[in-house]
């Protein structure tokens, strides 16, 4: 079934699976379909199929079945060197026997273009990433940080509609990285390229994507802005996966509107606001980010249900507090706060209630 | 005092451990001979002696590797077993000791001095001859042409017309040179002179040139033997007791050519740079495998004639076979009918002279 | 005080020269390092440098004839080889002289063999002559003239008293004269005469079929050894078996199989007919000839070429050929341009390996070769165990070597040898 979205989709899975050996799926029913310059990230753990599906785009592996489409026709008989997409590999792939003006100019000369339009697209492209004085060097002679962005500026230097890039950051230092993070995006949205970018590292997904597609056991978990994704994750998957997450399971006792009440395992009463429940009865797990968490009584509604909690470590990070708490027999409920001039320093060992809106605690899937 | 005494009695075991781990390195050329050898002279040597023999299978790079073991001063060899023609060159290069056969070797039964007993087959000072063999001619008797005559004389190696098919030659001058020339009209008694001048070496390639084409030419011993019973071949030559266990022990259809055959001779060396000890029990072994009925005893296990004069009444049958050897031993008279015997001194001459152009018209 | 002076060497805190009190200090480094590689060293100057080192001196030592004929090697001086005179009494009973000594020692038979390799019949001439001089006395019975040449003809011919002054020099040239085709006369280096020319043709012919076979090699290696770099595991591991095999069986049993497969009777012979390929009356001959040394020897260096090639190809990484594809190549392109260049110092290493192995191999030419497919190194063989000829086989060897070498150096010329790799 081609889905609504479809008129202006620009890359489109539809309905795909991959098996490599016959009997298990590495990429189940995926349905996935994204407009024209937009910067998706294929964010999941490894082993979750976000590389497979990476490939099957580039066109390294075959879909074993169902379509996908770019500019709404099938590619899936098209051989990879005629599906015109730019991709940035995990160590670059730099030609190491080329220069870098000769890797740029690679692709351009296995489309046969005239030698003057290849020196001026390739010192254009370096120029682009600010490597211009670099064109007769060769790649072993570069630093790891220079060589990204060799392996940028190729995958861009033939202006593919369609740029793919796969944990292209993941061999650079922490600070390069950040720098490199904002300069893609940069180059992205200046050039108005369509990219898919795979990592495992939630910041970066977080940071750089206009939308991000949480994998997991082969499907997508979730597709959604980053901030939706955060603050709104449809399942305990994603909950768990983005950012940091406490989690407490229990049964609905009953559910009226936008709150419910949950019986804890532990048989204490909290509040929650119902996602993926909607009867009392059902087992649910939920999900309170740390920073959501409540001292303060006066701040909560009255009717509140609050829970004791015991502290167990107090952790000073300079901005923030962290403390690790006992509650309801889960022995690592993080709590955070600001570090404000009226922050509460709680010692380990003392016994607190905590509480929070119901709206901040997400009642999903066990 | 004590120390002495320890010292001597650690001293006494020394000699007595010597004296029973008293062993000797015999070189051979392996396989049957190897095993004929250990039959007739080392186990019954062994018995009398307690000397422990080794084995070696080192006799074709013997020349080459005494050589180089007298240049580094360690001699490891007791005794080698060579060719003629190898224990020409060993004597010359002072590789081989010199021995006086009468009082050195054990005389015949009935007393005659082992010189006269040997004769003239005694073509080194330092040679102890062992074993009168003979490379000769044999033939699948199964692809001789129908009704024709199988090949009873030496020229029906050259004639293709008559007997055709593939031919093994040994990949060097000797023994085909002669051959060649006795078929290209020189009477047996010129060849060696025909065969030193320059025109005669060239009639003898130009005869070899004839049959080039249909040679197959060998370098090991047990090439001839493999191509006949694969029937890779029609005829070739080798020695006569590779062609034994071809016909009898493998029961190949294949038959033996006798005519023109070239004896040769194969015996002991003992080499040079022995120490004093060894190089008397070298003696000693050679003085019991060379008499006359050790070397009788040998041709029950291979086809090959015993150098005495004195042994030929001896020899037997064969020890598994039960046949009789005699008619089997090249220098039976009905075997030994027109006969050729290798001429060492010529050869030793002009062997690598007339292998440089052998070499040079085989790659031709 | 600073611890440089405007044009003075920089000092040390104690006043020596820096550099001077670096050296120190590391000297005893080195000399630790030189002690923990030091049974290697003795190992290889015992057992490989110093005995090459020995054989190459070979192929010029020529001391046996002065050694033996002290006296006569003198007297020679006086004479004029090119007078077409035999020399005069004093040179005779020099020889004499010199013979009782080398008899009562038993090196004239020795000498005799060294002059053979140059004048045939030199050989019998010492070995008989002999003991005919041992028994003469040098004093009373002079004059020895005519008393030497009625023991032997030989000695009353110029060419052998101009063979033995030739071949008199200590350091001779005459081994590597020899070596190619020539020879060291009277009248200086002449060539050869035309029937015993045989060992430039083999030199060329070694060279040629070296080529051939490392090229086989190449070509049928190549696309094993990329099997074996990209395959899974455990296939690769299978196939590598299979391809390290023929090193678990001795070399001559390998070569005796090729014979019972190629030969005229053999099983591709007998296949073929089977198939009707081939009429039975004409089966192929493709062995005791060149065809049968490239086939056995290429099976044979088949593995020295692949783990090279292996090693190399297991170190590139798919990612570059997805790349190229990705960047729009054809798969012929992707591998081109930049697998194939990338394999390469793969293929070089492999080639060297082959190449040099190939040149030096004696037993399977041997076996299979028949006439036209035997290798310098079966002559060199020949000279060292048949011929005792050892200075001329020193002398081809160091041909041989210095052969591969200048290919070695060439080599490193055009393709460069850090582009060699035997592995990661």
């Amino acid at each position: 079934m081609v889905n609504p979205t479809s008129e202006s989709a620009f890359v489109q899975f539809d309905r795909v699976q991959k098996s490599y050996d016959g009997e298990t799926l590495v990429v189940k029913d995926l349905n996935l379909s994204m407009p024209k310059g937009e910067f998706l990230t294929m964010l999941g753990p490894s082993g979750s199929g976000k590389t497979t599906c990476l490939m099957m785009l580039a066109g390294f592996e075959t879909a074993t079945h169902g379509d996908i489409l770019l500019n709404g026709t099938s590619i899936n008989n098209i051989p990879p060197h005629k599906r015109g997409i730019g991709m940035v590999f995990q160590n670059y792939a730099l030609f190491p026997h080329m220069t870098v003006a000769e890797n740029l100019s690679f692709p351009l000369e296995v489309r046969k273009m005239g030698k003057s339009d290849r020196e001026a697209k390739v010192k254009r492209a370096l120029d682009m990433v600010q490597m211009g004085d670099f064109g007769g060097r060769r790649p072993a002679q570069l630093s790891g940080g220079q060589q990204q962005r060799i392996a940028l500026a190729r995958a861009l230097v033939f202006e593919p509609e369609l740029v793919l890039m796969d944990e292209p950051l993941g061999a650079l230092d922490k600070q390069l990285r950040e720098h490199m993070q904002f300069e893609i995006t940069r180059l992205a949205h200046d050039l108005g390229i369509t990219t898919v970018y795979v990592t495992h590292d939630q910041t970066e997904a977080l940071t750089m994507s206009d939308r991000v597609a949480v994998f997991d056991d082969g499907r997508i978990q979730q597709l959604a802005p980053p901030d939706q994704l955060y603050e709104e994750p449809e399942n305990s998957f994603v909950a768990q996966f983005i950012g940091e997450n406490n989690t407490l399971t229990g049964v609905v006792k009953s559910v009226s509107g936008d709150a419910c009440v949950i019986t804890l395992d532990s048989g204490e009463e909290i509040d929650a606001k119902p996602v993926n429940v909607s009867q009392p009865g059902e087992r649910t797990k939920v999900s309170i980010r740390p920073e959501r968490v409540e001292f303060n009584k006066d701040r909560l509604n009255p009717n509140a249900h609050t829970i004791k909690a015991q502290v167990k470590e107090f952790i000073y990070m300079g901005d923030i507090f962290r403390f690790r708490l006992s509650v309801a027999g889960n022995d690592d409920f993080i709590v955070k706060t600001r570090n404000a001039p009226d922050a509460v320093k709680l010692t380990p060992g003392e016994t607190i209630e905590i509480g929070w809106l119901a709206a901040d605690c997400r009642a999903l899937d066990a | 005092m004590k120390l002495t005494t320890l010292l001597m009695s650690a001293t006494a075991m020394t000699v007595a451990g010597s004296a029973i781990a008293e062993e000797m390195t015999i070189v051979s050329w392996g396989g049957a001979y190897s095993n004929s050898q250990l039959k007739a002279y080392h186990e019954p040597y062994s018995e009398k002696t307690g000397v422990t023999i080794i084995n070696d299978d080192s006799s074709a790079e013997a020349v080459a590797k005494l050589r180089a073991m007298n240049e580094a001063g360690n001699v490891t060899w007791d005794v080698v077993d060579v060719v003629a023609a190898d224990a020409i060159r060993l004597c010359d290069e002072g590789l081989a000791l010199e021995i006086d056969a009468d009082t050195q070797l054990a005389a015949a039964p009935d007393g005659t001095p082992a010189s006269e007993d040997f004769g003239d087959l005694i073509v080194s000072d330092c040679f102890i001859p062992q074993i009168v063999y003979s490379t000769t001619f044999g033939y699948r008797t199964d692809m001789v042409p129908d009704g024709v005559e199988p090949p009873s004389e030496i020229c029906s190696v050259f004639d293709l017309e008559t007997y055709p098919g593939k031919r093994a030659l040994e990949k060097r001058p000797i023994n085909n040179m002669e051959w060649a020339l006795l078929c290209d009209g020189v009477a047996k008694e010129d060849v060696y002179d025909v065969l030193e001048t320059e025109e005669g070496q060239d009639q003898a390639l130009a005869k070899l040139d004839t049959i080039k084409g249909d040679v197959i030419w060998w370098s090991a011993g047990a090439d001839t033997p493999q191509l006949l019973a694969d029937g890779e071949i029609f005829m070739g030559s080798t020695y006569n007791g590779r062609l034994f266990s071809v016909i009898e022990e493998q029961n190949q259809p294949v038959a033996i050519m006798w005519d023109a055959q070239v004896f040769d001779l194969d015996g002991w060396i003992i080499p040079t740079g022995l120490s004093p000890e060894r190089e008397a029990r070298a003696l000693d072994y050679i003085m019991f495998a060379t008499d006359t009925q050790r070397l009788a005893d040998q041709a029950k296990y291979i086809s090959y004639g015993p150098a005495r004069l004195s042994s030929a009444p001896l020899v037997g049958t064969h020890a598994e076979l039960g046949i009789e050897m005699a008619p089997h031993m090249p220098t039976d008279p009905a075997n030994a009918a027109n006969t050729f015997l290798y001429n060492y001194e010529f050869w030793a001459d002009y062997r690598d002279d007339i292998d440089a152009k052998f070499q040079a018209w085989l790659a031709q | 005080m600073a611890d440089t002076t405007a044009n003075g060497p920089v000092l040390a805190a104690d006043g020596t020269p820096l550099k001077q009190s670096l050296a120190r200090s590391l000297r005893r480094q080195k000399m630790r390092a030189l002690m923990l590689i030091a049974p290697l060293l003795v190992f290889v100057l015992l057992s490989f440098i110093f005995p090459i080192a020995s054989m190459l001196f070979r192929s010029v030592e020529n001391g046996i004839v002065q050694d033996t004929l002290p006296e006569t090697v003198a007297a020679l001086q006086q004479w004029d080889e090119q007078s077409g005179e035999l020399p005069d009494e004093e040179v005779y009973a020099a020889f004499i002289r010199d013979m009782i000594i080398a008899v009562d020692n038993k090196e004239h038979t020795r000498l005799g063999s060294r002059l053979n390799y140059e004048e045939t019949g030199m050989s019998s001439m010492f070995r008989r002559s002999g003991r005919a001089i041992g028994r003469l006395d040098p004093v009373e019975d002079a004059p020895f003239k005519e008393a030497l040449i009625d023991i032997h003809d030989g000695w009353g011919e110029v060419g052998t008293w101009q063979t033995i002054k030739t071949h008199a020099v200590p350091l001779t040239n005459g081994y590597f004269l020899n070596a190619v085709d020539m020879q060291r006369t009277v009248d200086g280096a002449q060539a050869q005469p035309e029937s015993k020319q045989i060992l430039i043709t083999l030199f060329g012919r070694t060279l040629q079929m070296s080529l051939i076979i490392t090229g086989a090699c190449i070509l049928l290696g190549y696309p094993i050894a990329w099997l074996l770099a990209n395959l899974r595991m455990r296939t690769a591991n299978l196939l590598m078996i299979l391809v390290l095999l023929p090193f678990w069986t001795s070399l001559l049993v390998r070569t005796s199989a090729w014979k019972v497969m190629l030969q005229q009777q053999g099983v591709i012979n007998d296949t073929l007919v089977w198939l009707g390929l081939v009429d039975d009356a004409a089966r192929l001959v493709i062995i005791n000839n060149q065809i049968g040394t490239i086939i056995a020897m290429t099976h044979i260096l088949l593995p020295f070429m692949i783990l090279p090639m292996y090693s190399v190809m297991q170190t590139i990484p798919p990612s570059y050929t997805r790349a190229a594809k990705s960047l729009g190549a054809t798969n012929w392109t992707a591998f081109w341009r930049v697998y194939f260049p990338q394999s390469v110092p793969g293929i070089g290493a492999g080639s060297i390996l082959v190449f040099i192995l190939a040149i030096g191999y004696y037993i399977t030419p041997e076996i299979v070769g028949g006439t036209k497919g035997v290798f310098i190194s079966n002559r060199i063989a020949y000279h060292i165990s048949s011929s005792l000829n050892w200075g001329l086989a020193a002398a081809l060897g160091t041909i041989l070597l210095a052969a591969v070498l200048i290919l070695y150096w060439a080599y490193d010329r055009i393709v460069g040898i850090d582009n060699v790799k035997l592995g990661g």
